[in-house]
């Protein structure tokens, strides 16, 4: 498969009043054509930053791009200027946002704000691109898109606001969606209707996906390939199936073990990881999660654990796969989905430095 | 929509039977009647003075009277300018102070809102702190004192426009940007803070997202949103031209309403009090009334409608 985009070693930090905050150290990942890689983390794990910094989102100044590069297509996005950028946005990589009832203007009728991205990348007249709104609005599930495209978004309810929000983004019938939490504000029964959408229109438009939630439920469902982001890193990656029962991670653990699920009706083991995520300005010393994990070993106050490959697809971040680590056992709601999966490695093999 | 212009109108005249009511009573509480004060009458004069003007009828009965006139909008005549009514003393003065107020109202709207789009967009550098400096000054400084300074220096020093009178365009240019100074500096400091809220939104971000450069997300997404609050502060803003408007004339010597109205007070000349108060009155409730409307076709979301959803 063909590599649409590539994260390497990206840190990314923000300038404010109390210091230096590192909201991405050294995020390296990729993506095919036609993919749907997930991030998933808590709240403040850089994953809205991360993926900002692909479309040049974040406000610079405060940010800053400190080091790394982003390959999209193979052309360094780090080093592009705004103008450059303007050409690559909403044409090549678009997004969808978190809160549909903020993200559209509130003053412009919904067809003129999908119109805005028509005329500036396909070069369409105001009449083709009036039309053309229309179809998309029909395209995202939108009833009577005649009437609805010449009305403004409070007249839309939240649901209809993200599917207009996919039309905007689709419009220019992008390489890269990058959809940043687009079901967390709405209710569930929606989020289902909208991900069955962004599934469908995936298929059709052959786009490649990355989907941010920090509801692992979802992420089975629309994922080929999961990241698991924690402080600023990435401490675990691999297929879906990799990551939901073969975990490696004591993070990723956590995560699972505090996902809801059907199987899993015994409540007392529905416990959210306890503490809570490390200072960005000041990151501790040795391994981010060390403080919260009740698997900590010496090593991991001390020195930052490297990267471990268990399959090629698999990576995680701990220096429980190193060889002289003790051999523990997950807790029970995950060891109960663990399964042995064939193309696992038979020994975790230390990833190279500046290689992953 | 006409179901809410026609109960706006109901608002508006009973709010201005109330303002005309409660002039009429303050005029009969002022101590000294507008004969007071000159040379002694002989009593008859006086009398057959207070029978010329009405003032020897019961209160109630001048009450009803003033009220019938003013629906024929008929305000009387002058008590101090003989052979003048209060409807010619308006029709006279009204034409300048409208020119001198729209003047100022057009200046203040122009740069107060060309600084604030400036110093939003350029936040935190210098022609931010510029902008909001000049603004602080408009505020800070009155209008009186805007006036002589303008005079002093664009009149008396560098002779570029006229000390005062009203005689031609020029003339009109000193009183204009005195009156508009504090209000400009008003409005820079509201778009500026509207602006910077309206950056702010989720929706600009998703502008940029879609590729669109920095002039145009300015142009269509911001500036609109951000003149929002500007609009409504167009109402307050006419209230703050007319008032400053009265100092204003007097200083430059300009023949408009309020000038008359300065005068009329010191005069006690009742009739003209009354008859501008409530002549200004319906002109500010007036534009109250056009703000908002406005205001309903701008914004989207608002409807004009009197309170019920959906109609
Ligand atoms: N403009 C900014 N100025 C300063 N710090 C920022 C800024 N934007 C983000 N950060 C910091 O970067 C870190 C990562 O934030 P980010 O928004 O990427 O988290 P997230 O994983 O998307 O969380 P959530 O699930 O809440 O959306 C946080 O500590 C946040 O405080
Ligand atoms: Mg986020």
């Amino acid at each position: 498969m063909e590599k649409l985009l590539e994260v390497k070693n990206l840190e990314v930090s923000f300038q404010t009043y109390g210091g230096e905050v590192k909201a991405v150290r050294g995020v390296s990942f990729d993506l095919h054509k036609g993919e749907t890689l997930a991030i998933v983390g808590e709240s403040g794990s850089g994953k809205s930053v991360t993926s900002q910094t692909i479309m040049k989102l974040i406000p610079m100044p405060p940010g800053k791009i400190k080091g790394g590069q982003i390959l999209f297509n193979g052309e360094d996005i780090v080093k592009k200027t705004d103008k450059q950028m303007e050409k690559i946005r909403g044409k090549e990589i678009s997004m969808i946002f978190q809160d549909p009832m903020t993200s559209l203007n509130p003053t412009m009728k919904i067809g003129r704000q999908i119109m805005e991205v028509l005329t500036k990348h396909q070069n369409m007249s105001t009449s083709t691109a009036k039309e053309r709104a229309v179809e998309l609005l029909r395209l995202v599930g939108i009833p009577m898109p005649e009437k609805r495209v010449i009305q403004y978004p409070h007249e839309f309810s939240g649901g209809m606001r993200q599917r207009a929000m996919i039309a905007i983004a689709l419009a220019a019938n992008p390489k890269l969606l990058i959809a940043d939490e687009p079901t967390t504000a709405l209710d569930v029964t929606i989020q289902a209707q909208i991900l069955e959408l962004m599934k469908d229109l995936q298929s059709k438009m052959d786009t490649s996906i990355i989907f941010i939630t920090h509801d692992l439920g979802v992420v089975a469902n629309v994922a080929d390939r999961v990241a698991v982001m924690y402080a600023g890193q990435i401490v675990e990656m691999g297929t879906v199936d990799e990551v939901f029962y073969d975990p490696r991670h004591p993070y990723t653990w956590g995560l699972l073990a505090s996902m809801p699920s059907l199987d899993n009706d015994d409540k007392s083991e529905l416990a959210a990881i306890p503490g809570t995520p490390p200072d960005l300005i000041h990151p501790p010393k040795g391994d981010a999660f060390a403080a919260r994990n009740q698997y900590a070993m010496a090593i991991d106050f001390e020195e930052e654990p490297p990267m471990f490959q268990i399959s090629e697809t698999h990576f995680a971040k701990t220096w429980l796969l190193h060889p002289d680590a003790p051999k523990v056992e997950p807790p029970e709601a995950v060891k109960r989905r663990m399964r042995k999966l064939a193309s696992t490695f038979e020994k975790p093999v230390l990833v190279q430095e500046g290689k992953s | 929509m006409a179901k809410y212009i026609t109960k706006r109108l109901l608002y508006l005249l009973f709010s201005l039977y109330l303002i005309i009511t409660a002039t009429f009573f303050l005029m009969r509480l002022a101590p000294g009647n507008p004969f007071t004060g000159e040379k002694q009458l002989p009593p008859e004069i006086q009398a057959s003075l207070n029978e010329h003007y009405g003032l020897n009828k019961p209160w109630y009965v001048q009450y009803g009277d003033y009220l019938v006139k003013i629906a024929h909008w008929d305000f009387g005549p002058s008590f101090k300018y003989n052979s003048r009514t209060v409807n010619d003393l308006i029709n006279d003065g009204f034409p300048v102070s409208l020119f001198l107020g729209v003047e100022a109202i057009l200046i203040a709207l122009a740069l107060g809102t060309l600084l604030g789009i400036i110093a939003a967009l350029k936040h935190n550098k210098w022609q931010d702190y510029g902008a909001m400096i000049i603004a602080v000054l408009g505020i800070s400084v009155p209008s009186f004192i805007m006036a002589t300074v303008l005079q002093y220096f664009l009149a008396i020093k560098w002779h570029i426009f006229p000390v005062a009178r009203w005689d031609s365009f020029m003339h009109t240019i000193l009183p204009a940007l005195a009156l508009a100074s504090t209000p400009m500096a008003f409005i820079a400091r509201l778009t500026r803070s509207s602006m910077l809220e309206v950056l702010a939104n989720d929706y600009i971000r998703t502008a940029k997202s879609k590729g669109l450069g920095q002039t145009a997300i300015t142009i269509k997404h911001t500036i609109r949103n951000a003149l929002l609050p500007v609009v409504s502060y167009m109402g307050p803003l006419s209230a703050g031209i007319v008032t400053g408007s009265f100092v204003i004339e007097k200083i430059f010597g300009i023949p408009g309403l309020g000038s008359h109205f300065v005068m009329s007070i010191s005069n006690r000349d009742y009739t003209v009090i009354m008859g501008v108060t409530v002549f200004y009155s319906i002109i500010l409730l007036s534009a109250i009334l056009l703000v908002d409307i406005a205001y309903g076709f701008i914004d989207p979301r608002i409807k004009l409608t009197s309170g019920k959803k959906g109609e």
